[in-house]
């Protein structure tokens, strides 16, 4: 293939590309290394780059290519990691000040996945602050922007994940998703973001926010190039207890199938609560899940609707256990071992005093929130209630279910608010979640995927699609179909659409 | 501070008292990682991302520990959760990694079991156990400059290694009813727990190490009044004394408690609920931190972890590896070896009993084993100041010098030098006696020129032996054994000097 601007293609592409000899690792890294430069000024979607790193990475791979040596299929293809991940030799702060400076000694495992499958990382991006937020407003390094409008949020957490990914500076990344971290920044940006079934990957060296909510999965401008990087990024972990003991889907072969089109016999339900039946959805946002539908159903799905009544409670019941789980997964930055360190007269005080200042107001909020709600004489009336609502959304999601082969809904009620809008807010901010909050409670896997630009803003609109646990191929089957049938009516991918960013000297 | 006798408080009052005991499990590696789980070496030698508490480290829970807490319960009559959690108590303190210690609390593995507790006298007590469950320990601070303490310290240090030991923390019901006997039952509770788990393998039992460590709570109630059950006054306010460490302090505390107390409350003054320092030197208690009353831990379960769910087949298989409890092993024991009270208190104490059961089981008589393992060995074990059991001989070796001796090959002075060749690694005690020559001369022409040569340097001898003054042989005797190094047989020596003077022995 012939091409000037090798950080306009898929990551299938680069990695054909590569196998045939049209293009080396270096030049690929290299041109996503200018394209940072030019661009991420504004866009501010890495924290940290790594550039000698990922071009040692890209020079070992070449050479290796060159002697023949037989290399795994994304060997050589650029990626970037959220900041969640701890990676070694490499700053990690899960967008905190608090774990300003700190470098990790050791590689969270998918870390080493990604290392052992030869990609060269390009540095880590930005995120709320612990993966708390919906706009990436509250990361301690300064937001990330939105590259279709540099004056709108790119969603969040993983905000620098899919603002990389649309702004052309890396082909993949990674995402963690908690209540929608991968898939609803994925809406808002035009890109494809996964969370992959509850233990599917590791969660192993991870920076947890609510352990028992967080996945972590792959981000892509498509549906293959996100199959791809999840078969990289799964698989059983024993260093993860949590994690599945079975072999990750095969979702690149269903990303394939789908490709084709056809959808005869499956089954798609649209659950009534996370479809704005009830109003209080962006009119475009509607429009565009609605021409989805039809794509779908022209490609031979039954579509029907579902109710999943108990999901009214699933937002109060996420509020409750994530910032429970948070309370004591944030206890451990306590200036003792790493990270920043107000050094007073005590340890009590030099304790209080360090996370006062290297926690943002965000991070603080759902640590009292938790640790008010797990307190004895609270317990039972908030974890006790909210666990209970979780079991609830489980059973709504098994009997859709038995009814249907996937859900699907917009991921977002909103295309991209602008920066500040919501910052003072935090129910206002917290109800983006609010169709991609059941699926982590239940455990389930999820993908958002681009559904076209809404007519009143030309702003991205997201499609999400839910699968039972284990699931996952057929979110990649469906996204696959969908991705197709709208790239042939748009004539190309949406990411095409983004408008050209300003570039810098 | 005005305290009382234990004998005065207990004519006053009626004592309840609890104990919790800490067993640190022996097994290669911690609780919750892989690191070594060892004691003494360098600090912060033995840590890895998961026992430090580094962000992204996840727990994995080690199966060995767990079989060893279901032994324990086992041994201890519990009954054993088909599925039970580990949950996270939070707080915080410099030597608790995460700043939350993974422990079980709702549902511990195991529950509800008694064991009976042999006094001195024989009577037997069977305390009531509430639970015994699983959690990890914390790492070590050592406060330099000031008092020791953390209060006016100039700085402290914190050591990891013990962070994440695996422990089983034992709890009991309340005990009542045993009067001015409850020092001697705590003391002798205590004592019956690390008898057990010494028996059963998974402790070294060191309660001067802190591998056995025990928590006594303690409070008096007024004694019942005529016409009213005791059990139907209400138990008073509680002390817990932390970190009793030895059998004697334990009784020591709580004569001390007791006494504490009951002065308290006869000068109309209230007992504190508190947790309080036990002072060895002093052999009193101090206050410790007066607002564990308001402490909130804020349980909730452990989201890392999967359920602890034992088999009930495997559950089985461990029941039948549960040995003889230790009090009733040491009656048999006794009987069977024919042993009297002061040899069985001795071998105990020398931790020797496994040794000479084994030495008795490959056909050695029960005294012959205890004359060497309380004997020679004991004495060998004190000046390389080891435990016998970590002396390099085995009760085989033992039982074969013994059979050495006993077939005459041996006399038991070569027998101690054969023995510290074994000692020494030159082979089992019939290799040492070939390749040291130690073997007793029997062949009399040998014997005869020995006799003959060491007649002739005394010449007077033999005149004095036909005079009648037997006793005379004895130069003989003497310069015989030396002239042989020790190995001649001296009766048959003695036999040749009357035969050559010609007297009849």
């Amino acid at each position: 293939m012939s091409v000037t601007d090798w950080t306009r293609a898929t990551a299938a592409q680069m990695a054909d590309a590569l196998a045939a000899g049209e293009v080396t690792s270096v030049e690929l890294v290299q041109a996503h290394l200018d394209r940072i430069a030019a661009v991420d000024g504004p866009v501010h979607a890495f924290l940290h780059i790594d550039a000698e790193g990922a071009l040692e990475t890209a020079r070992a791979v070449d050479a290796d290519r060159a002697a023949g040596v037989s290399l795994p299929r994304l060997a050589g293809v650029p990626i970037g990691i959220k900041d969640v991940l701890v990676t070694k030799g490499l700053p990690t702060t899960a967008g905190s000040r608090i774990l300003e400076g700190w470098i990790p000694p050791y590689d969270a495992t998918v870390t080493r996945r990604v290392r052992e499958a030869r990609m060269p990382i390009l540095g880590k991006t930005n995120m709320d602050e612990f993966a708390m937020g919906s706009s990436t407003e509250h990361s301690g390094y300064g937001p990330t922007r939105n590259p279709w409008d540099l004056d709108r949020i790119p969603g969040g957490s993983g905000g620098g994940s899919a603002a990389a990914l649309a702004a052309f500076e890396a082909p993949l990344t990674i995402g963690s998703d908690t209540g929608g971290s991968i898939r609803q920044p994925a809406s808002v940006t035009a890109t494809v973001g996964v969370k992959p079934t509850y233990g599917g990957v590791s969660r192993f060296g991870a920076i947890a926010l609510a352990s028992s909510l967080d996945q972590l999965g792959p981000c892509g401008r498509t549906v293959l190039d996100t199959a791809l990087l999840h078969e990289v990024m799964g698989g059983h972990d024993e260093m993860d207890a949590t994690s599945l003991d079975e072999p990750v889907p095969a979702v690149v072969e269903a990303a394939l199938e789908g490709a084709r089109m056809d959808l005869t016999g499956v089954k798609v339900g649209v659950v009534r609560e996370l479809s704005g039946a009830d109003g209080g959805y962006q009119a475009g946002v509607t429009q565009r899940f609605e021409e989805s539908l039809a794509k779908l159903r022209d490609m031979g799905a039954e579509v029907v609707e579902v109710s999943c009544p108990s999901f009214e409670y699933a937002l109060a019941a996420y509020y409750v256990i994530l910032p429970s789980e948070a309370s004591s997964n944030l206890a451990k930055f306590d200036s003792v071992r790493f990270g920043l360190r107000v050094e007073k007269t005590t340890v009590e005080k030099t304790m209080l005093a360090t996370r006062a200042e290297g926690f943002g107001d965000e991070v603080k909020r759902r640590i009292i929130l938790g640790t008010y709600a797990l307190s004895a004489g609270y317990y039972d009336a908030y974890y006790g209630s909210a666990q209970k609502v979780r079991t609830l959304v489980q059973r709504d999601f098994d009997a859709a279910f038995e009814r249907c082969d996937v859900l699907v809904s917009p991921t977002t009620p909103t295309t991209p608010f602008k920066i500040g809008e919501r910052i003072d807010d935090p129910l206002a901010m917290y109800l983006n979640d609010i169709a991609t909050i059941p699926a982590n409670l239940a455990g389930i896997p999820g993908m958002s995927l681009p559904s076209g630009l809404a007519p009143e803003d030309g702003l991205p609109v997201g499609f999400q699609i839910l699968a039972p646990a284990h699931e996952d191929a057929r979110l990649y089957r469906i996204g696959a179909a969908l991705e197709a049938s709208l790239a042939a009516e748009w004539g190309g991918p949406l990411s095409a659409q983004a408008p050209e960013l300003e570039v810098a000297e | 501070m005005t305290t009382m006798t234990y004998e005065q408080a207990m004519e006053e009052f009626d004592p309840v008292f609890g104990i919790e005991v800490h067993v640190e499990l022996n097994t290669a590696t911690k609780m919750f990682c892989g690191c070594a789980n060892e004691f003494g070496a360098e600090p912060n030698t033995q840590v890895c991302p998961v026992c430090l508490g580094l962000p992204g480290a996840m727990p994995v829970t080690n199966q060995k520990a767990v079989e060893s807490a279901i032994r324990l319960g086992l041994a201890l009559g519990c009954s054993i959760r088909e599925s039970s959690r580990f949950a996270r108590k939070n707080y915080f303190y410099p030597d608790l990694s995460k700043d939350y210690q993974i422990s079980q609390y709702d549902e511990p593995t195991c529950y509800e079991g008694s064991l009976d507790v042999v006094l001195d006298d024989g009577t037997v007590v069977t305390v009531a156990i509430e639970r015994a469950h699983m959690e990890e320990d914390a790492g070590k601070n050592t406060h330099v400059g000031g008092s020791g303490g953390i209060q006016g310290a100039d700085y402290s240090l914190v050591d990891y290694n013990r962070g994440g030991v695996p422990l089983v923390e034992i709890v009991t019901k309340p005990i009542t009813g045993m009067g001015d006997r409850t020092a001697e039952v705590a003391r002798a509770y205590v004592a019956t727990i690390r008898d057990i788990v010494r028996a059963l393998g998974i402790s070294d039992g060191r309660m001067e190490q802190g591998s056995v460590r025990a928590d006594v709570n303690l409070s008096l109630r007024p004694k019942a009044v005529a016409g009213e059950s005791q059990d139907d006054v209400p138990f008073g306010k509680r002390s817990e004394t932390k970190n009793v460490n030895s059998l004697r302090a334990i009784e020591r505390a709580v004569r001390f408690e007791a006494g504490r107390q009951a002065a308290l409350l006869l000068a109309g003054q209230p007992v504190v609920q508190e947790t309080r320092h036990w002072h060895e030197d002093t052999s009193s208690t101090t206050p410790g931190r007066s607002k564990e009353e308001a402490e909130d831990y804020r349980y909730f379960p452990e989201p890392d972890l999967l359920p602890v769910e034992p088999s009930r087949e495997w559950v089985e298989e461990l029941r039948g590896t549960i040995p003889e409890h230790p009090a009733k092993m040491r009656a048999r024991l006794r009987e069977e070896w024919g042993f009297s009270d002061l040899e069985m208190r001795d071998a105990v104490a020398a931790d020797a009993l496994d040794l000479i059961a084994a030495t008795v089981a490959v056909g050695t008589t029960a005294q012959a084993a205890r004359k060497w393992w309380m004997g020679e060995l004991s004495r060998v074990a004190n000046d390389r100041e080891v435990a016998l059991t970590s002396l390099p001989v085995s009760p085989a070796a033992i039982a074969e010098l013994q059979g050495l001796i006993d077939a005459g090959k041996i006399n038991d002075k070569l027998a101690r030098q054969a023995l510290e060749g074994v000692l020494a690694g030159e082979g089992s005690p019939a290799e040492v006696v070939e390749s040291r020559g130690l073997e007793v001369v029997s062949d009399d022409s040998a014997l005869e020129k020995a006799v003959d040569d060491a007649l002739a340097s005394q010449p007077d001898v033999l005149a004095k032996i036909q005079d009648g003054k037997l006793q005379a042989a004895g130069a003989i005797v003497g310069a015989v054994m030396k002239a042989t190094r020790g190995q001649a047989d001296a009766g048959r020596v003695r036999e040749i000097i009357l035969q050559r003077a010609g007297v009849e022995g």
